[in-house]
């Protein structure tokens, strides 16, 4: 059961590349794959949330020596959403992307993606989560330089520079683990720094998977590359990106800040507090200076990002839950957000909002899948990023960090000036003269928006018990022992 | 540029090479050797051909493109764990027959020999796939 999220896309991907001419085929195929692993995923959050954690040993080697599979809430959730969005990007591609470049193997790379992304959230050994990690690099590179225009090359070599430089930072750090410990199993290393006193090098190795998670997560001083790279392959491409690969780096931040931060707690917690406050303040006013739709939801991806942080940072069960249902609501919506902006461009043939300009008037179908997502990033009720935001300030006040929770305010009105700058310009406003005459837009890609706006609303409508569930992930993520022994008790004899 | 001594030299040491990778293969998982090597092995002894002959003869003698050889590699490698799933094991658990004990042809066959199968196909696919384009230029 574990271990269908990582094999089935990867036999998914097989067969698509052998079937990679048949465009038809591959575009069917694909949707009802990422259909087949969203109801495994259920399948397996219904199980983790009835019988708790599950583990599995691959190939029967026991704990410490064997690679961990292991699902507790966190990782069945993330598991879900990215399926989801999966889903919805795969009803979407087909009517967007063009036909020369589905058949140069952009669905079985969206597989590949996938394989590496739900093995990152099901591994539980470190050098098995950098494998991962380099099986979804591997196929975004790929995916990211798709087609090879001027523009999408100019942003893949800063993005693949970036990544190689973040993955030397997270070997050298395993490296340094390994030699101090002599266990990569995160439950065994997690065990032994608890019980050891004053591990050397410790805060120097868990600095360099920081700087190695930062730059995926796109946090403060490492968010560059991804505005300079995220607008240039085709829409569907960048949102499967914005929300899941930025969001595997978050999740791992999860993952290793609940099992390894035991000594110098305030330290990691006052250094995650400010940069958490950096990424969301800095990402968020750079958004505001942009002028490119994609240009603005990318720099938003940063300052979202940093939310995510500062729940994990205060670290109380309250503020993990609703920064796990934070990051749930910022996967969903900042798809949505991204593919209704694909819609824009092919109704009106560009991205640039002064070249556009009275969608709400000519397509208010169009604005209306808009609005849904953007509303709800921009934290306004009932949507789901207003639950997000009251759980992560209430969380933020009772814990008595007033610092980081007015600036997380702040953000939240400055995000919803740039979302109200969007609907302005893009749909409010008179058509320019000078803009593109209007063009059809592809059903299916109206229809995967629309799915997607559709579960934005439901995420908010059930946000009760979808923060229950959160609620829960947290109670694991903020308790490590449960995760620490499902490990560890199965092989002691 | 064609060169006589160098088709020679690639017709010749084809079938060594190709024999040799196998050995490689087999002897792998107890000593030095292996899928990896391997698939180099396999991959180097194609491109010596593709050398003296060009790239479009040699893929003409190919049953599977390089891709597909791939993708074959990958579907082997998954397939050798799903017996442990079968029998009840997690995924990957290897296990092993021996033919033929105690005999001088004595042949350990196991799922991890068919792991390492897959991994030969993958790399010599993958090597393949990158020489022949970087040539075709």
């Amino acid at each position: 059961m574990l271990v269908l999220p990582i094999i089935l896309p990867l036999l998914f991907m097989v067969l698509l590349i052998f079937t990679r001419r048949w465009l038809f085929f591959q575009q069917l195929f694909s949707l009802l794959s990422a259909v087949v692993l969203t109801v495994v995923s259920a399948l397996l959050l219904t199980e983790v949330a009835k019988e708790g954690i599950m583990t599995i040993q691959l190939g029967a080697w026991p704990a410490p020596y064997g690679i961990t599979l292991v699902a507790d809430l966190l990782s069945a959730i993330m598991l879900i959403t990215t399926s989801f969005v999966a889903v919805v990007v795969m009803v979407y591609s087909p009517g967007f992307i063009d036909n020369e470049r589905q058949t140069a193997g952009y669905y079985p790379l969206v597989f590949g993606l996938l394989m590496g992304v739900n093995g990152a959230f099901l591994t539980g050994d470190i050098f098995n989560m950098y494998v991962w990690y380099e099986v979804m690099l591997t196929s975004s590179f790929v995916l990211i330089a798709l087609g090879g225009s001027a523009e999408q090359l100019r942003g893949s070599v800063k993005y693949v520079t970036i990544s190689f430089v973040a993955s030397i930072f997270f070997v050298s750090a395993i490296g340094i683990l390994y030699g101090q410990a002599g266990t990569l199993n995160m439950a065994d290393l997690a065990n032994k720094m608890r019980t050891w006193e004053n591990m050397p090098y410790i805060n120097g190795a868990l600095m360099l998977f920081f700087v190695a998670f930062s730059v995926k997560a796109a946090l403060f001083p490492f968010f560059f590359w991804l505005p300079a790279s995220y607008h240039t392959p085709p829409v569907p491409i960048t949102a499967l990106f914005a929300g899941t690969l930025t969001k595997v780096g978050i999740y791992t931040m999860f993952r290793f800040y609940s099992l390894f931060v035991v000594q110098d707690v305030m330290f990691w917690k006052i250094f995650l507090l400010v940069i958490a406050g950096l990424t969301m303040s800095v990402g968020v006013l750079m958004a505001a200076s942009q002028f490119d739709i994609r240009k603005i939801l990318s720099f938003h991806i940063i300052s979202q990002v940093g939310y995510m942080v500062m729940g994990l940072a205060i670290f109380t069960t309250n503020a993990l839950a609703a920064a796990i249902y934070f990051t749930v609501h910022n996967m969903l919506s900042k798809t949505n957000t991204f593919l209704a902006g694909g819609l824009v461009f092919q109704r009106l043939g560009s991205y640039d909002l002064k070249y556009l300009g009275g969608l709400y008037k000519v397509a208010p179908f169009l604005a209306l899948i808009f609005f849904i997502p953007a509303m709800s990033l921009a934290g306004i009720p009932p949507l789901p990023g207003f639950f997000g935001k009251l759980f992560l300030i209430k969380g933020g006040f009772e814990a008595g960090e007033y610092l980081i929770t007015a600036v997380a305010i702040a953000v939240g009105f400055f995000t919803l000036f740039s979302m109200i700058k969007i609907w302005n310009e893009a749909y409010f406003k008179k058509t320019p003269e000078d803009a593109q005459k209007a063009q059809p837009v592809n059903r299916s890609a109206i229809a995967a928006t629309t799915l997607l706006a559709a579960a934005v609303i439901l995420l908010g409508l059930f946000a009760g018990p979808v923060m229950e569930l959160s609620h829960q992930a947290a109670m694991q993520l903020k308790d490590p022992y449960h995760y620490i022994n499902a490990i560890l008790k199965q092989t002691s004899p | 540029m064609e060169s006589v001594i160098l088709q020679i030299a690639a017709r010749h040491m084809r079938p060594l090479l190709v024999i040799l990778s196998l050995v490689v293969l087999y002897r792998g998982h107890n000593e030095p050797g292996g899928g990896f090597i391997g698939g180099l092995m396999l991959g180097t002894a194609y491109i010596l051909y593709a050398m003296a002959f060009g790239v479009a003869k040699t893929q003409s003698r190919f049953v599977f493109s390089p891709l597909n050889l791939t993708a074959l590699g990958l579907l082997i490698a998954v397939i050798s764990g799903l017996p442990a799933l079968i029998a009840g094991a997690p995924f990957m658990t290897g296990g092993w027959v021996t033919l033929f004990a105690d005999t001088v042809m004595e042949l350990k066959l196991g799922t991890p020999l068919i792991f390492d199968v897959g991994v030969y196909l993958t790399v010599a696919g993958m090597l393949m796939l990158v020489m022949f384009s970087i040539m075709e230029e």
